[in-house]
């Protein structure tokens, strides 16, 4: 009696720390300790659930703890060794494993339920089946959303001709079969269904397109948050259902929050209706030339100007920039310049994905303005330098209805009294969608790659 | 209907914890600020591997010579621990960089 008093009472503690840990998050200076504290309580509970006494259970601890060593030197390697650049990538990839460890325990249990091994109750059937599909979705979607961001496949490579209408299709399939299954015993079947989540999920995440990144990997995170709820229910593991709810509603708050800043549906995201239209929109006139800006003169402006405001973008990440933009920020800060960084909240490909590389460059998160301070700030503002980023910045989301970006918040850089772009070419961004930005009077063009551009900025801002 | 109600009385505390933590997990979290966006997807990342437990009950639970069962479960037991292992040492690395400065 006392020792299972001893084991709910981990539980009890691992639902709260994981509560209380997100709680922490709020704000930078206790965050880190409420990550601690999550992951203790994390701690606690699976030594609960390694010594609670279980009828007639074999136990066989060697299978657990050979799998446990396993798996914990890939996480702690994979944890080291990532870039903070790579981190989108890294964490679809951790949110696949969980989407795939969830799809393996419904398998088990279904296989066992057949089998006529464990008993099941209907509704535990039918959470069973709704754990393999959204399981299965987070999976093959997270990969895939991992290929994509790594550049290892392109968007055209994997969408097929109506790829809509075939993803519909698949997913009525796959659903119809689901309600049969839920209805009807068959272990073939059930591996059926799972292989078409499987497909699902990769064929789901195919026509998205790299600036809609955001909104897919918030809500792949969702889906595993789901499916490790839905395993609690079948276990009836209450710790289970608290930590994949609060998982699923952190995804689902990310998605409504990332669709908000590109004032988009959900909808419109998942049929992929960015890149699609992208070709229209206004088309630039072939004979307006985008004025070029020398290194020696945009490090005079910067050094002499008052307030700076640098716009980082997806750019930043690929060029690994973060630290030199930091030590042009340094130098600019030793002679008085007031600099600050703006930041869209879909700027990179995760939510967040900016702040984490300035943070490991050493920028302090006060200097770091939202899109509201940021347009507040632009007004007065006498440089913005925008590093690699493009359709955060674009006038057409405000004045052009015919631009597929048109109504999405954008950071209002023309009301600053001069641009610095610094760009590689004048090739348009990710999304297709060409930047009337780069041919505003007020613009100039710093051609080059922005680590290199921004480290002979700063040898020349030296010499000032 | 009849077997809804059942369910419904039997499981009646587990529907209260249910909605309780949908309204406490949507509270809590829409007070992260923007800057703390991708540690608060990757920690929420560590604890959806939670579903560890699941594989540890299944395995413990398992035959000694039922090998596909034994091998499921390690398999998710790899995963899992990947998850919860790696999500929160990256999220601990990328939190010690948001330190306040001066």
């Amino acid at each position: 009696m006392g020792f299972s008093f001893i084991i709910n009472l981990s539980y009890l503690v691992g639902a709260f720390s994981f509560v209380w840990g997100l709680r922490l998050l709020s704000s930078p200076d206790s965050a880190r300790r409420g990550n601690i504290f999550a992951g203790i309580g994390m701690g606690v509970a699976i030594v609960a659930t390694m010594i609670m006494p279980l009828v007639d259970a074999a136990n066989n601890y060697a299978w657990i703890l050979g799998g446990m060593a396993i798996g914990g030197i890939i996480g702690l390697i994979s944890a080291r060794r990532v870039q903070m650049t790579s981190m989108p990538q890294m964490v679809s990839i951790f949110n696949g494993l969980g989407g795939a460890c969830a799809v393996v325990l419904a398998m088990a249990e279904l296989n066992n339920y057949y089998a006529g091994i464990n008993e099941m109750s209907l509704g535990a059937v039918g959470i069973a089946l709704f754990t393999l599909f959204i399981g299965g979705i987070a999976f093959t979607g997270s990969l895939l959303a991992f290929a994509k961001l790594e550049g290892l496949v392109w968007d055209s490579t994997v969408t097929l001709p109506k790829h809509n209408i075939i993803n519909m299709i698949l997913l009525v399939v796959t659903l119809t079969l689901g309600i049969y299954l839920f209805l009807n015993d068959s272990l073939t079947l059930a591996l059926v269904f799972m292989a078409l989540s499987l497909v699902y999920g990769f064929s789901f995440v195919a026509p998205i397109g790299g600036a809609d990144m955001p909104v897919v990997i918030s809500l792949l995170n969702s889906f595993t948050g789901l499916s490790a709820a839905a395993a609690g229910l079948i276990y009836g593991n209450n710790l289970m259902l608290v930590g994949g709810i609060l998982v699923g509603a952190s995804g689902t708050i990310l998605t409504v929050l990332m669709c908000n800043a590109m004032n988009r549906s959900l909808f419109n995201v998942l049929i992929g209706g960015f890149g699609g239209s992208a070709a229209a929109g206004k088309s630039l006139d072939g004979d307006q030339v985008a004025k070029s800006v020398n290194i020696n003169d945009a490090a005079i402006q910067l050094f002499y100007s008052q307030s700076v405001i640098i716009v980082p973008g997806y750019g930043l990440a690929v060029a690994q920039a973060q630290k030199v933009c930091k030590e042009v920020d340094d130098l600019l800060e030793a002679n008085g310049v007031d600099v600050k960084y703006a930041i869209h909240p879909v700027a990179g490909r995760m939510p967040g994905h900016m702040n984490v590389l300035l943070a490991e460059a050493d920028v302090p998160y006060p200097k770091l303005l939202d899109l509201e301070e940021a347009n507040a700030a632009l007004k007065s503002t006498d440089v913005v330098v925008v590093v690699g980023a493009n359709d955060v910045v674009n006038p057409s989301a405000e004045d052009d209805p015919a631009s597929p970006i048109y109504g999405m918040p954008v950071l209002k850089v023309w009301d600053a009294k001069t641009i610095i772009v610094l760009k590689r070419s004048m090739r348009p961004g990710y999304a297709g969608i060409q930047n009337p930005l780069f041919f505003h009077e007020k613009n100039k063009m710093l051609f080059g790659d922005a680590k290199d551009s921004l480290s002979k900025l700063a040898s020349e801002i030296k010499t000032l | 209907m009849e077997q809804f109600f059942e369910f419904f009385n039997e499981n009646l505390i587990l529907i209260y914890l249910l909605i309780f933590t949908i309204v406490l997990g949507f509270e809590v979290i829409s007070k992260v600020p923007t800057v703390l966006h991708t540690p608060l997807m990757s920690g929420a990342n560590a604890i959806s591997g939670v579903v560890i437990i699941g594989a540890i009950l299944l395995i413990r639970q398992a035959t000694p010579d039922d090998y596909l069962t034994l091998s499921l479960g390690v398999i998710a037991i790899i995963l899992g621990m990947i998850n919860v292992v790696g999500g929160f040492a990256v999220t601990d690395r990328m939190l010690e960089m948001f330190k306040k400065k001066k």
